[in-house]
This record gives C-alpha cells, structure tokens and sequence, in this order.
C-alpha cells in the first residue's frame, strides 16, 4: 500500500467540521454553479467565484497579483491562514481556486476530501449565514508559473514527446466531440487532442464516494495506464484549465509529481489556434 | 417578425434585471430559483413522460400543456444546480399562461437583455437559451401553428 506523497494537503469533512471556529483556518468554498454557495454552505465558508473574481474580466487571464491580494484580504484571508477548499463536482473547482492561490504564493492550501456533495451526505449543518472575517492585508506573491503552462510550452512539449495528459472525455480526446457529451459547444473550432497526449479523464482519479482514489489506483491510472513516471515533466489540460487542475493536484501532491504545469488555455485556445498541429482517432 | 407583444410577466422581469448592478442579478436569479414550484406529486413519479433537456448541464425536464388557448409549463430542475432553476424560474413565472403567439414572440436573446451574460459563463448561458428554446418549440406545437 503506498501512500500518498502529501497528505497533509487532504483533510477530512470530520476535520472540517472540527475546525470550523478555528482561528487559523479558512474556509474556501468554489463551484461550478456560481449560485450554489448561496443556496448553503459550510458555517463561515468564504465563497470565491473562479469566474467573476479570480478572473480578469476584459484580458483572458486571471487577475493580477495586486488585485488577488486585495480580493483575497477583504474576505478576511491572511497569508498565514490554513485554507480548505471544497466544491461541488468532485471539487472540481476547489481544484481551479487552489491551484491559482498557489500560484500567487498561498503556502497552505488544503483540499476538503470528497467535497461539497460528502458534507450533505453525511447530514453536516449548512447556513445560508455570510461570514463577518474582518478584512485583512494579504500579501500575494508570485505569480508562479512553475505550476502554470502556455501555448508555446505546450506546443514544445508536444514537440519534444514530453508528457502530455489530456483530461477530458474520451469522445473530446478522439475528435468526435469539441465539447463535453450533454455540455453545450463553447467554441473550439476543430476537435483532437495536442500530438502525442494521453487521455486519463479527470474524473478517473475520484472514487464514487467522491474521495480521491488510493495512491496504489493513481499509480495504477497514471503510470499504468497512461506512461508517466514519478517525476517526470507533465503538462496537463482540458478545456479551460479546471478540469485540469484537478489531474495538477493528483499528481504533484497525491503522486508527488515536482514538475507538473497545467495548460489553462487548453482547448478552447489550442482548438482555435492557427496551424499547430493536431492528431485525431476519428 | 410577428406582431405579437410578448408575455408582459417576463417582460416586466426582465425590465427589473436589467436595472440591476451584477451582485443584485445573482440574489434575484436565486430568489427565483428558491421560489420556483416543485412538480406536482402525480408529474413527480411520472418523470420519464417529461421531455429531457439535454443541453443544460443538469437533468431539467419539462412538460407543456394547453389550456384554453394559453400554454402551462411543468419544470424539474435539481435544487442543487440553482442557477439553472433561476433561469427556469423567470421562464416559469414570465411565461405560464401566456398564448402561444406571445411566447413565440420572445426573443431569444433574453439572458443579454437581462445582463446575464456579464455574470455567467458561456456555457451556462447556452444550455438556458436551449431551455427557452424548448419551451418555444412545446408553445407551436401546441397553439397548432407552422413555422412562423
């Protein structure tokens, strides 16, 4: 039985619950379905919306240091803070929120095993109830793009036959769709895959509970099945960078994987792209 | 173009939309979704004769009937995907017992005109005009009309 390479950077609903009133602990949580931390959420979670605050709403990036720094500190977070994300989907999206808070420098950053949909089911308290965490002054750092990959690495990297995970649907990964199945089209204008990716979909890497699987699976998934081995130089993506940042999560701190980036432009910009190259199954 | 005025109701919701600032936007879409009916108990066991609609992103069904010359619509959507229900709450309550002709006559471009693409993502947004879209098409079918 192996263990995961980080576990500290897993906590349990248990711990959470545990914690909820502790001082040095902040509570993040991030969905999908931008509404649904405001339907109930965990007592004193803090909602981040990765789409109309860690977003820069004109350029196709994220915000900028300062304005992360300043988004991260009225919620009440302080660098020093313990964070525990959790989301909906399989924590999809908590995934996406941690990898940009470590990419502005957040040292602890923890993920809420099994998510939003493992605290319902086990009956925890939700409130509609908004947190009052007095405003702090955070200081972002960064930003730190070992963890973050763009088109021209990516492209290298295909180049060179480095490792390349497409996390997406196996109809998405062969050509036959440019969209997830029973998702709507959002604009890719040729299907495929970046040449010489493996396709592990993101959703493999969880168990039905919505847990993560056991490191002896992840082993199994991502050096069995797809090729990688432990250490190697890993470029994920999918379509926009979230589903992806999950598999970054994965592998650099359940497999322990130091050089894994996520390609956040990922389809919808390497599926518009003109001229680079493109391999289909169908 | 006809020249049917569209259903008032919706109008008049979406008139109070557009007034709103980003953050007002959210809390109305979530007091629709909080306020929208669940499905009578006889539709709730009989959720397979409900048409699917396949382009959101949760399982929304929907059902239509007329009754004198205007159109009811029964929506099931999961609470846990709100956003999905606020739309289809704003569509239930601006379009319930309107005429077929006036719900032929929304436009299509509803969630631009109520500001709602400045706040949701694109794919979102798609899945709620194929909701609209549905409830346009069940609107023909029953007022006994062609192509208009």
């Amino acid at each position: 039985m192996v263990e995961y390479a980080h576990p500290q950077v897993l906590v349990s609903t248990a711990w959470v619950a545990e914690h909820l009133n502790d001082p040095t602990v902040r509570i993040i949580e991030s969905d999908e379905d931008i509404l649904l931390y405001d339907v109930g959420h965990i007592p004193k979670a803090i909602k981040v919306d990765w789409q109309n605050e860690l977003q820069d709403q004109v350029v196709r990036d994220y915000v900028n240091k300062e304005a992360f720094g300043k988004l991260i500190g009225d919620k009440g977070i302080g660098n020093d803070h313990t964070l525990v994300f959790y989301g909906d989907r399989n924590n999809w999206w908590a995934c996406y929120a941690l990898w940009v808070f470590k990419m502005y420098g957040h040292q602890d950053c923890r993920i809420m095993n099994g998510g939003r949909q493992k605290w319902i089911d086990e009956g925890r308290e939700l409130t509609t109830d908004r947190p009052n965490h007095a405003a702090v002054t955070y200081t972002a750092s960064g930003p730190d793009l070992s963890i973050r990959a763009f088109r021209q690495e990516a492209l290298d990297h295909s180049n060179a036959r480095k490792p390349l995970i497409d996390v997406r649907s196996p109809g998405e990964f062969s050509g036959e769709l440019t969209h997830m199945a029973d998702y709507p089209q959002e604009g890719a204008l040729r299907g495929g895959h970046i040449p010489g990716a493996k396709n592990v979909p993101w959703g493999q890497a969880v168990a039905a509970d919505g847990t993560f699987k056991t490191a002896d699976e992840l082993k199994a998934l991502y050096e069995g099945n797809a090729g990688l081995n432990a250490g190697d130089d890993v470029i994920a993506y999918c379509r926009i960078g979230e589903r992806s940042s999950h598999t970054w999560f994965v592998l650099t701190y359940l497999l322990g994987y130091p050089n894994v980036r996520n390609y956040d432009g990922s389809w919808t910009e390497w599926g518009n792209m003109v001229g680079v190259p493109i391999e289909k199954d169908v | 173009m006809s020249d049917v005025a569209w259903p008032e109701t919706l109008q008049g919701i979406i008139e109070e939309f557009k007034e709103a600032d980003s953050e007002e936007r959210l809390e109305m879409l979530l007091e629709f979704a909080m306020g929208m009916p669940d499905l009578p108990a006889e539709l709730l066991s009989a959720r397979d004769t409900m048409e699917q609609v396949h382009e959101c992103q949760s399982p929304v069904f929907l059902l239509a009937k007329i009754d004198d010359g205007k159109v009811y619509y029964y929506l099931d959507v999961p609470r846990e995907a709100p956003t999905v229900r606020g739309f289809a709450g704003i569509l239930y309550e601006g379009l319930n017992g309107a005429e077929p002709a006036a719900i032929l006559a929304t436009p299509n471009d509803l969630y631009q005109r109520m500001g709602l693409h400045k706040v949701l993502s694109p794919l979102r947004l798609r899945g709620l005009t194929a909701l609209l879209g549905r409830m346009k098409r069940n609107a023909q079918e029953l007022g006994g009309g062609g192509p208009g």
